[in-house]
């Protein structure tokens, strides 16, 4: 028997209908505002950063291939930004991944008891430790190893190699994570037929379990790629911060996208040319973050059609 | 024949044996690293973090400058980052989880999160600095740090509500919709209490990510040591603590401006702020472990 409204009413009850909407409307407002924040970040960026090629006259191929970034003669060449994140980024990834796929067969291989329990929440710790105190860290412990080992080559320490290894150290949790989840999603069955074959672990791991994980293994790369090729604060402590010039080696102090945007926001005038030129440099960053998150949906596409 | 065969037994038994030691060589490595770090930066601030005075003199103390606005902006900012965040992430996984249908316009807020979530943090806070410090005319104040925050916490949050919410055993979703609870009903009062302790979990870890964060914050929030009094009654007043229109910055920023205008006595502060921000951090990760398993035990108990 259905309930009368006034029934509803004594017992200060909702009915149920409307109260589902009700449900509905709140949770769907919350979406409804990350979205519009979202597309409004990128509607601002956008329209920011092509002011400088449609407004202020600065070509999109001579920002992109202009060899000196010197805001204050006018002159916007974005490429040793660029060649420098690209650099820190492959070299860290370089670095990191060897230890990172190590850990992860430990932990799913070897020792999964030890890897789950103590291992994996201790690595996990580091994701916390901020990005100013790794970025201390570097200035302090990575610039004076380069001084020692480099010698007068290595200059003050600080330079792309520098900042490839503190980043290295930044991604590890992230890498080892994702490819401790990549390598156990591995169906057991595939383990056994290869025992069953008579291989020993290691050919297991390297024949079997590496090459049916090697999609999820990938995604975990881009990901740790994506945090390198977006960090700021502690790769601008430890490169140099020189973006005029092109840098000539691993040693040379540098800049990357991200930190000549940090040195630069602060002392720009809002609506001159310099402070379009930097968010014509957050465009790039945006472009690739979202460069990075179409090819984790290809690979997640293909590696999916491939495990069945 | 055979001979070859145990030749290549051998050589496999061999290669397996000296991967096995590679591989837990690796992991050593890892570890050490991992105590390495901890230790140096204890040992590089803990004598300047205890320092009588340390934690409680204004940065603008002449004799003895102290981290105590720092601090305080650091939990304060991270009050209101909170108070934004978790609410909206609450109800976008939510609604993720429970209501979304299959077609294009969920698609598109999957996408739009994960976007958030792989935007590099500076990007975030120079959209902050136009967005909420310019257009909504904020100014660089609390509120503008606290969304910028927002920004950069809530695809973390959603993501481990998502999880709370899907690991919720299906017979518990089931029963209730099948005595005639409706879905809003089935959520407030079944899932979300069972999901809780992992919720709250979640939450602590985020917070201390967020308590980290300074990219995001130098151009909404400022960099400037905010000049507080705590005897001021007004809360329109850019010295009074509480007022979110004032500027403030973050033990997180405050370690960044003293290495950008490095000196010998900066040097010293900025591993002190950097041992009490590793403190608060680890703290932060104990407590959630604590609040989620008692959380967890009070629940079962009932």
């Amino acid at each position: 028997m259905a309930k009368t409204k006034e029934e509803y009413k004594d017992k200060k009850m909702m009915p149920k209908g409307q109260l589902e909407s009700v449900g509905l409307g709140l949770t769907g407002a919350c979406v409804a505002v990350v979205a519009i924040v979202v597309v409004a970040l990128i509607f601002m960026v956008a329209q920011q950063g092509l002011t400088t090629f449609f407004a202020d006259g600065i070509g999109f191929g001579s920002f992109i291939t202009g060899q000196n970034w010197i805001p204050s003669d006018g002159r916007f060449g974005a490429l040793p930004l660029i060649v420098g994140s690209f650099s820190v980024t492959l070299l860290s990834t370089l670095f990191t991944l060897p230890i990172a796929l190590g850990s992860a067969i430990f932990v799913v291989e070897i020792q999964p008891g030890f890897g789950r329990k103590i291992f994996q929440p201790l690595v996990e710790l580091l994701v916390g430790i901020p990005s100013v105190v790794y970025g201390l860290i570097g200035l302090t412990v990575v610039n004076a190893a380069m001084r020692s080992i480099f010698g007068a080559a290595a200059g003050t320490g600080a330079g792309i190699l520098s900042g490839a290894i503190v980043l290295a150290v930044m991604i590890l949790p992230t890498v080892t994570t994702l490819s401790i989840d990549a390598l156990a999603a591995v169906p057991n069955a595939y383990r056994e037929g290869s025992y069953a074959l008579g291989c020993t672990r290691w050919q297991t791991v390297w024949h079997v379990v590496l090459k049916s994980a090697m999609p999820s293994l990938m995604t975990a790369v881009i990901m740790g790629m994506t945090r390198a090729f977006g960090e700021t604060l502690a790769v601008q402590m430890v490169i140099g911060g020189v973006e005029k010039s092109m840098p000539a080696g691993l040693l040379d102090p540098a800049a990357t996208l991200t930190t000549a945007l940090t040195s630069g926001l602060s002392n720009a005038t809002t609506g001159s040319v310099e402070y379009h030129a930097l968010w014509s440099l957050g465009l790039i960053l945006l472009a690739m973050s979202l460069f990075f998150i179409l090819i984790i949906h290809l690979i997640g596409s293909k590696g999916a059609a491939k495990h069945d | 024949m055979t001979r070859d065969l145990d030749a290549h037994a051998a050589k496999i038994g061999k290669q397996d044996k000296i991967a096995t030691g590679i591989l837990t060589l690796i992991v050593g490595l890892v570890l050490a690293l991992l105590a390495a770090i901890v230790v140096y930066i204890l040992f590089q601030g803990l004598g300047k973090m205890l320092t009588p005075g340390f934690l409680t003199n204004s940065p603008l103390d002449d004799e003895n400058p102290g981290i105590s606005f720092e601090l305080f902006d650091s939990f304060y900012m991270l009050l209101w980052t909170l108070l934004f965040s978790v609410p909206i992430s609450l109800g976008a996984a939510i609604f993720l989880v429970e209501y979304a249908p299959e077609n294009w316009v969920t698609a598109a807020a999957k996408t739009a999160i994960e976007t958030l979530s792989s935007l590099p943090s500076i990007v975030v806070g120079m959209f902050g600095s136009l967005f909420f410090v310019v257009v909504c005319n904020f100014h660089v104040s609390i509120l503008s740090g606290a969304l910028a925050l927002t920004m950069f916490n809530i695809p973390i949050l959603v993501r481990t509500i998502q999880q709370a919410l899907e690991d919720v055993p299906r017979s518990q979703r089931d029963a209730s919709l099948a005595m005639g609870l409706t879905r809003w009903e089935t959520t407030t009062k079944i899932l979300l209490p069972a999901a809780m302790p992992a919720i709250v979990t979640g939450v602590v870890i985020s917070a201390g990510r967020v308590f980290g964060e300074a990219a995001a914050l130098i151009f909404t929030s400022g960099s400037a040591p905010a000049r507080l009094n705590f005897a001021s009654t007004n809360f329109g007043s850019p010295t009074n603590p509480w007022n979110i229109f004032r500027p403030a910055e973050t033990m997180a920023v405050h370690i960044w401006k003293l290495r950008m205008e490095p000196s010998q006595g900066n040097d010293v502060i900025a591993w002190g702020c950097a041992a009490m921000l590793m403190i608060c951090i680890l703290l932060f990760n104990v407590l959630a472990r604590v609040l989620g398993k008692a959380l967890a035990k009070k629940m079962t108990a009932e």
